[in-house]
């Protein structure tokens, strides 16, 4: 074990016996899953060769363990299984076979060992309205990032929970629920947001950060571009239908059979960034919206608080008829107070008025 | 409709004809196929198109793949998994599929190229080659 | 506040305070020209109110020979924007969603590509429309702050939607925030504003013809 940190990838491979042939295969497909360019594969292959194994640290704060159960299951097996040989993964409650005292001395000591170059992934959100809501091994949720962030040369959120808060974090929020760039502001964050995140998209980041040992290019609320730079609308193969203004209407309608456009049934297709449309799930057999069902919204914020599933996009997600009824009530009675007041200025503005008379003008 | 494909179950029978029509993909597509051609003709240089980076809909990966046809040249490969390379009927124009252990699909890639680079030997494979046959001889 | 906070303000809290303001005003501008009365007319009448009121409100809508050669393209501007604002308005898919949940009951919609082609016809109407204002002396010269605000507010709305649409520019969260918020301006400015003409105008219509049929004369 100690002895594969030191080698870098490439040697690590060489040393299984894997050709070069196979090297190309696997840096094609590492291409692919990371969205990048066929043309970036010979450099991948440079940046592989010479990468080193990362330590990876793994804390998981209030979340369901779908982040890591949609990483286990990205489809890539053999590929995938080269990425953890190339990582060193020292800590993660789900997967690591040690408990207990030597579970957190393997954090610790992956912590010292590799300060300041330690990769830290985290899923989950972090209370912060009592430290006892969630706890590993008596510490608090808060204290054990704290004290993890301070050595990791990068952060990597998983899935929206610790990206924006997620589902924890959802109105009225009971545990105070808050997300790791809520906390953490010295460190260059990476946000997986999803839920869950699309497996090969946390691959892909892991990669891209052992491949090229930097950052990938973010958005403007910390996702990589590469996989949340477009819509799901805009690169959903139902798009023309929405365009042309087909639309299923209810679930088992002729438009529903047909494949039309889900906006109706509130699709949050539109100001949804994922790559759900062109990577797919389950081996890339399909996605929500090819299996009949609008699109959450999951890697938004708030997605849980947006006014229902089934709402669509252009509704209103408060009740406004009831706002109406009460406003034209309260108007109804303000207008004839006020056009009783009105009435009566106009009355004694005619009981004032004088009259004038032949008699006034000649004077 | 009367033609059924035998795989699929009664029960979930959608009348889904996208790929036919609606789609805007799959002609773009074979003309960027078309243009990579012409480079290659006229420059050598050869151009790969990643199949996933496509929003594709349901049935029109198989519409490009049938469309482009099968030629003479059909190679497999056993490196993590089985990979297929296979020259369309439009010669230059090769279909490379990578699969993992579990026959999965992992990555599809257009190659328009007089040959795929993970065809030829490489030379690192090449020198490890002849190191192992070196010593195979010595001790012989 | 991020960009998904912002678009449920504006679906949320925002479009509320948006109705109640549309709605209260509204009712209140109606009653108060409803309960200040007329004063009782005295003399005989020749005619009946109601048949000449009710003539006017339909017949307005069609601008007799004289007008219409006089400002053929005042009128002809003026219809082709009202007529899109309504198609825009009132006849795009995502829109009648919008009045369903609300009102509770929706309406045929029409095929988008005929509401986005008269969105950019009704924009450059509104265009024409402020262009010539501005070039016609007089118009200019009895234009006023209000006027602009109004047409700034009306004008809003479509490019703000068209650009949602086409998702121009911006993140598509914040280009649907702002058109929304657009409309929300509008209702919020509406009753106190000259685009109160809109429930009005049959009101004064009515009137009109009334003083006419009243005397026995034609409006």
């Amino acid at each position: 074990m100690t002895n594969n940190k030191d080698k870098t990838l490439g040697e690590t491979l060489r040393s299984q016996g894997i050709s070069r042939r196979s090297f190309l295969k696997y840096c094609a497909a590492t291409a692919s899953m990371m969205a990048l360019s066929p043309a970036m594969i010979p450099k991948i292959a440079h940046a592989l060769e010479s990468a080193r194994r990362p330590s990876v640290i793994w804390l998981s704060f209030q979340e369901c363990t779908g982040c890591t159960e949609s990483l286990t299951r990205a489809h890539t097996a053999t590929i995938e299984s080269l990425i953890f040989d190339a990582i060193s993964l020292d800590y993660h409650h789900t997967l690591q076979a040690a408990s207990g005292h030597a579970a957190e001395e393997a954090r610790e000591a992956a912590m010292k060992e590799n300060f300041g170059k330690y990769l830290l992934v985290v899923d989950g959100s972090i209370p912060m309205d009592n430290p006892g809501y969630s706890t590993i091994a008596g510490i608090s949720n808060y204290d054990m990032l704290m004290e993890s962030a301070k050595g990791a040369a990068a952060i990597i959120a998983v899935g929206t929970c610790a990206t924006y808060g997620g589902i924890p974090h959802a109105n009225p929020n009971p545990t105070g629920a808050v997300s790791v760039g809520d906390l953490i502001k010295d460190k260059p964050i990476i946000n997986v947001p999803g839920c869950p995140p699309i497996p090969v998209v946390i691959t892909g980041v892991l990669t891209h950060f052992l491949t090229f040992g930097t950052i990938p290019e973010l958005d403007h609320i910390g996702r990589p571009k590469v996989f949340y730079g477009q819509s799901i609308h805009d690169r959903c193969y139902r798009r023309p239908f929405y365009d042309k203004g087909l639309f299923a209407e209810t679930f088992d309608d002729e438009g529903a059979k047909k494949g039309w456009c889900l906006y109706k049934l509130g699709c949050k297709g539109p100001t949804t960034y994922n790559a759900c449309a062109t990577t797919k799930w389950n081996d890339g057999t399909s996605w929500p919206i090819e299996a009949g069902h609008p699109c959450l919204g999951c890697s938004e914020p708030d997605f849980w608080d947006g006014g229902g599933f089934y709402k669509s996009l252009s509704m209103p997600t408060e009740n406004i008829a009831q706002t109406a009824v009460y406003a034209a009530a309260g108007a109804v009675a303000a207008g004839v107070a006020l056009g009783a007041m009105n009435k009566s200025k106009k009355n004694s503005a005619a009981k004032a008025h004088n009259k004038t008379t032949i008699d006034d003008l000649e004077k | 409709m009367s033609e059924t494909t035998p795989h699929q179950p009664d029960a979930v029978k959608f009348n889904i004809q996208i790929g036919d029509t609606l789609t805007h993909n799959v002609k773009p597509l074979l003309h960027e196929i078309k243009h990579a051609l012409d480079k290659l003709i006229e420059t050598g240089k050869s151009t790969i198109i990643d199949l996933r980076s496509i929003p594709l809909a349901p049935g029109e990966e198989e519409k490009i793949l049938n469309t482009l046809g099968q030629g003479e040249v059909q190679a497999q490969l056993n490196a993590l998994g089985l990979s297929e390379i296979t020259e369309t009927q439009y010669a230059g124009v090769w279909i490379v599929t990578h699969y993992n252990d579990e026959q999965h699909v992992i990555s599809r890639f257009i190659e328009v190229t007089t040959m795929p680079e993970i065809l030829c030997s490489q030379t690192e494979d090449v020198m490890e080659a002849y190191s192992r046959l070196t010593l195979d001889l010595a001790d012989t | 506040m991020n960009e998904i906070e912002f678009l449920s303000w504006v679906r949320g809290q925002g479009f509320q305070i948006a109705v109640i303001i549309f709605i209260a005003g509204v009712i209140i501008r109606f009653a108060e020209i409803l309960l200040l009365g007329r004063k009782a007319n005295i003399a005989e009448a020749k005619g009946s109110e109601m048949s000449g009121g009710m003539r006017t409100i339909v017949s307005r809508s069609f601008p007799d020979k004289n007008t219409f050669q006089r400002s053929t393209f005042t009128v002809v501007a003026g219809y082709i924007f009202h007529i899109g604002l309504f198609v825009t308005i009132f006849l795009f898919a995502p829109h009648i969603l919008m009045f369903k949940d609300v009102i509770g009951f929706g309406w045929p919609s029409l095929p988008t590509p005929i509401v986005d082609a008269m969105a950019v016809v009704t924009i450059i109407a509104l265009l024409a429309v402020l262009t010539h204002r501005m070039r016609d002396t007089v118009l200019k010269f009895i234009t006023t702050k209000e006027d602009y605000l109004v047409w700034m507010l009306t004008i809003l709305p479509l490019i703000t939607g068209y650009m949602a649409f086409h998702r121009i520019g911006m993140t598509a969260p914040t280009l649907l925030a702002i058109h929304i918020l657009s409309v929300e301006l509008l209702l919020v400015v509406f009753p106190f504003t000259k685009l109160m003409h809109a429930f009005t105008f049959a009101l004064s219509r009515w009137y009109n013809g009334a003083i006419s049929g009243y005397r026995g004369v034609q409006s």
